[in-house]
């Protein structure tokens, strides 16, 4: 009889034969490379958010049933008011350390995005979503639309004005599905907006269940798929197609990566602790006949709340009846566009662009490939327009350019900005394999003695020439 | 063929060109690599292996120094929890503990622990046995099975009654969609404030921007608001059939948008009206903005349609009462709204 204590290994070794992959897990290598990282900070991001959404759950109240608030915040002190609200002020004024971990779990939700989504763009722009990762690159994309969805109903359920506010538009994009739309919309809210009893729960248990699940099983078949085909990598020496050069698991990446957790949590309790994020007091309580002016919603969601301002008042109508009402053009038809050309990416390119349908471990440089490098950016700034027009109120505060003239500049960069983007990315990149990194470029000039004692320049040679190991791929 | 095909058939055929690359050839451009894989680094044959151990002294005291202090900040985090738990002073203790962990195992990982760069192969993926075996094995399943056609089908049916059996169940979820259509605004409806106070014409004057509601009626509910102004009657603009539903030129509206269900909140007003539009309600949310003059004509942004009118009249305790119902469907539109006259 094996003692577990004494002899750990042999006691797991003789029940689950754990020694062997225990062993190659140690030694599975990890590329070294800054921007790999940027899928660990979110995967770090979602780990703080269950631990703090755990401790949030434990005082919640899912409900829109109506009570009267009392607490330290005078302005709302014997106001009625929901009692999901209540529930969420309570937590702020009243639990110790409730509100360190309500702004905690918010901004992790926003860097659990913003991790994403630089994690998205480094696998476009180093081309890592090629053959063999297709797979795992519409995993990825498909955890990114759940985690749209999952924060936006993070934000909903607190039943503030601001909530409340995101939560109509919401139900108005629901509405205008065609033809599904109004039965949809009635199920999912209980009936019509601001919903029935079953709603608050329902949002809860999404939030809180379905869809964390559906987005940890993501997760693990992300990391699965990436450990199956090994890390990609960059070129460099040693460095084949068919092999990984890297530091092991053990010690020094365990290390380094539980360092990288730590630091995740560390600047996400320190933003938490010291820098106010969603002060739901301020906003009050939503009633569906309030509203005001300058709201924002979680930037993840600026680039729909930018769509729909910026569709002009189009309507498809027969004898008097609506048929598509609007906010399906900006609400649903443009981040659908946006995600099907993501999805879409790995097959199109290999069929138009590049034509090539072989196994790639090792990453382009964003320069190796300019045309898909610039298609990228004129897609990016493409979106990224729209979202700055989710962000007219601000712009107004800032520069007092009215909402009417801004969503006509919007509507103009709408067009024009992606096909500057395109025509300067494509010129950087062509600049770049011609003449190298400007910061790392190597000048050399050579001279020669004269008879004189001094030296003649006989003309620079070698000022195209790139540091050794980083020759350019041509196709 | 018409001019205009061949045109376009020939436009095809130059985005065809300008987006189709050659295809890369499939023996690699001389650099090795193995079939069926792109082409390998430059130096591909350098051997970047290396192992390096021994850990400074000073290493293996920082990391120590680090862990104790993040010991007493995690230890000043609890007490504080306790004794007096300010939000900033939380944050700074359980950030600052984590932090020094951060840094503790970066310094481990970087400097204390051995340093080591191996290279692995990567696995093959494909095996064309195994391939060739996984579908012989998966067809050997129906050896002897005669009316494989029959099964399926029958075995489709059947899943066609699940998705059904599953599917109807959800119209459980809530009411039907004619939910969505109520309003409690009838005629002879007093208009009220917030409060359930009636609202005096004599209260509503030019400029101003009242919230009201129907005489007891649910302030909840997403027909209920309205928004109240009055503008000078000469100016009015009405459609001739809402001649009489705006009295000394007191106009009522939905108070939500058409557009996506935001409270139409924002009254623009003009200071001096030579130099700017005339007065109009504007939505938040995305800027739709209705002529109140004009029977909430849609002058800018997204909204599909005007916003529903109430028809008002005041009674002898100068009281606001509404003339009639709304004029037509309340809030964002769907498949099959009534878009209403106007």
């Amino acid at each position: 009889m094996t003692n577990p204590s004494s002899d750990p290994v042999r006691f797991l070794d003789e029940r689950l034969g754990t020694a062997g992959p225990l062993r190659k897990a140690m030694r599975y290598l990890f590329p070294d490379h800054w921007s790999f990282l940027l899928g660990e900070v979110a995967l770090y991001s979602f780990m703080v958010l269950v631990l703090t959404g755990t401790f949030l759950a434990l005082f919640f109240e899912p409900s829109d049933a109506p009570t009267t608030w009392s607490g330290p915040y005078t302005p709302l002190d014997g106001e009625p008011m929901t009692r999901a609200y209540a529930s969420a002020l309570d937590l702020s004024f009243k639990v110790p350390g409730g509100l360190l971990i309500r702004q905690t779990h918010h901004w992790a939700a926003l860097v659990f995005l913003v991790a994403i989504l630089l994690h998205l763009l480094r696998i476009i722009y180093t081309a890592a979503f090629r053959k063999p990762r297709e797979l795992n690159y519409m995993v990825g994309l498909t955890l990114l639309g759940v985690a749209i969805l999952e924060g936006y109903l993070g934000y909903s359920l607190l039943d503030d004005l601001l909530s409340g506010m995101g939560l109509a538009i919401g139900y108005g994009t629901a509405l205008s599905i065609p033809f599904a739309g109004g039965p949809l919309g009635s199920l999912l809210w209980d009936g019509p907006f601001p919903g029935g009893d079953a709603f608050f729960p329902r949002m809860f248990f999404a939030h809180v269940f379905l869809l964390p699940a559906l987005i940890a099983v993501l997760i693990s078949v992300h990391l699965a798929m990436i450990v199956r085909q090994r890390h990609s990598q960059f070129r460099g020496p040693g460095r084949r197609q068919s092999n990984v050069v890297g530091s092991p698991l053990w010690p020094s990446y365990a290390l380094r990566s539980l360092g990288l957790f730590a630091a995740t949590a560390a600047t996400l309790f320190l933003a938490g602790g010291l820098v106010q994020i969603n002060p739901i007091w301020q906003w009050g309580p939503f009633e569906p006949y309030l509203g005001e002016n300058g709201a924002q919603p979680d930037w993840y969601l600026g680039w729909l709340i930018g769509a729909l301002r910026l569709m002009p008042n189009i309507e498809l109508h027969v004898f008097g009846h609506t048929i598509v009402p609007n906010p399906f053009f900006g609400g649903l038809l443009f981040p659908t566009v946006v995600f099907m050309v993501l999805y879409a990416w790995p097959w199109f390119e290999r069929r138009f662009l590049s034509r090539d349908y072989r196994r790639h471990d090792l990453l382009d440089r964003p320069r190796d490939q300019p045309r898909r490098t610039a298609f990228a950016t004129a897609f990016l700034v493409w979106v990224a327009t729209v979202f700055l027009a989710g962000s007219a109120d601000r712009l107004f505060l800032a520069f007092g350019v009215s909402y009417e003239v801004q969503v006509q500049l919007f509507r103009a960069l709408f067009f024009l900005a992606p096909v500057a983007a395109y025509v300067i990315a494509l010129r950087i990149c062509q600049d770049l394999r011609r003449r190298g990194h400007p910061l790392r470029r190597v000048s050399r000039t050579m001279v020669r003695r004269n008879a004189e004692g001094g030296f003649d320049d006989v003309g620079a040679d070698g000022a195209e020439a790139e540091q050794p190991g980083r020759e350019l791929e041509r196709r | 063929m018409s001019r205009r095909l061949r045109n376009a058939l020939l436009l095809w055929g130059l985005v065809r060109g300008l987006l189709r690359a050659p295809r890369a050839s499939e023996d690699d451009d001389g650099r090795g690599g193995l079939p069926g894989w792109g082409p390998d680094s430059a130096d591909a044959d350098a051997d970047p292996t290396r192992r390096e151990t021994g850990a400074p002294a000073w290493a293996e005291l920082t990391l120590v120094a680090l862990l104790v202090g993040a010991a007493v900040l995690f230890v000043a985090f609890a007490v504080l929890i306790a004794a007096a738990p300010d939000t900033q002073a939380l944050g700074l203790t359980a950030g600052g503990a984590l932090a020094l962990v951060a840094a503790a195992l970066i310094l481990a990982g970087n400097r204390v622990a051995p340093q080591e760069t191996a290279v692995e192969e990567r696995p093959a993926l494909i095996d064309p046995e195994a391939e060739r075996e996984l579908e012989s094995e998966a067809e050997a399943g129906t050896d002897g099975v005669s009316r494989r056609k029959l099964i399926v089908a029958a075995a489709g049916a059947a899943g066609t009654g699940l998705a059904a059996a599953a599917a109807l169940p959800v119209t459980a979820l809530g009411p039907g969609p004619s939910a969505l259509k109520g309003s409690p605004w009838r005629a002879s409806v007093r208009l009220v404030d917030e409060l359930g106070k009636p609202i005096s014409a004599n209260d509503v004057v030019e400029g101003a921007f009242v919230t009201a509601f129907p005489e007891g009626a649910d302030t909840r509910e997403l027909a209920a608001p309205v928004v109240l102004v009055r503008v000078d009657p000469a100016t009015l603009r009405l459609p001739a059939e809402r001649r009489g539903w705006a009295p000394e030129g007191l106009l009522a509206y939905s108070k939500i948008c058409t557009h996506a269900s935001c409270a139409v909140s924002l009254f623009r007003y003009p200071l001096y009206e030579r130099r700017s539009s005339g007065p109009a309600l504007v939505c938040p949310c995305h800027y739709s903005t209705f002529d109140v003059r004009r029977a909430a004509k849609v002058v800018f942004g997204p909204a599909g349609r005007p916003l529903p009118q109430l028809p008002l009249r005041v009674d002898a305790k100068r009281d606001i009462l509404a003339a009639g119902p709304l004029s037509g469907s309340v809030g964002p539109a769907w498949f099959g709204t009534d878009r209403g006259k106007s």
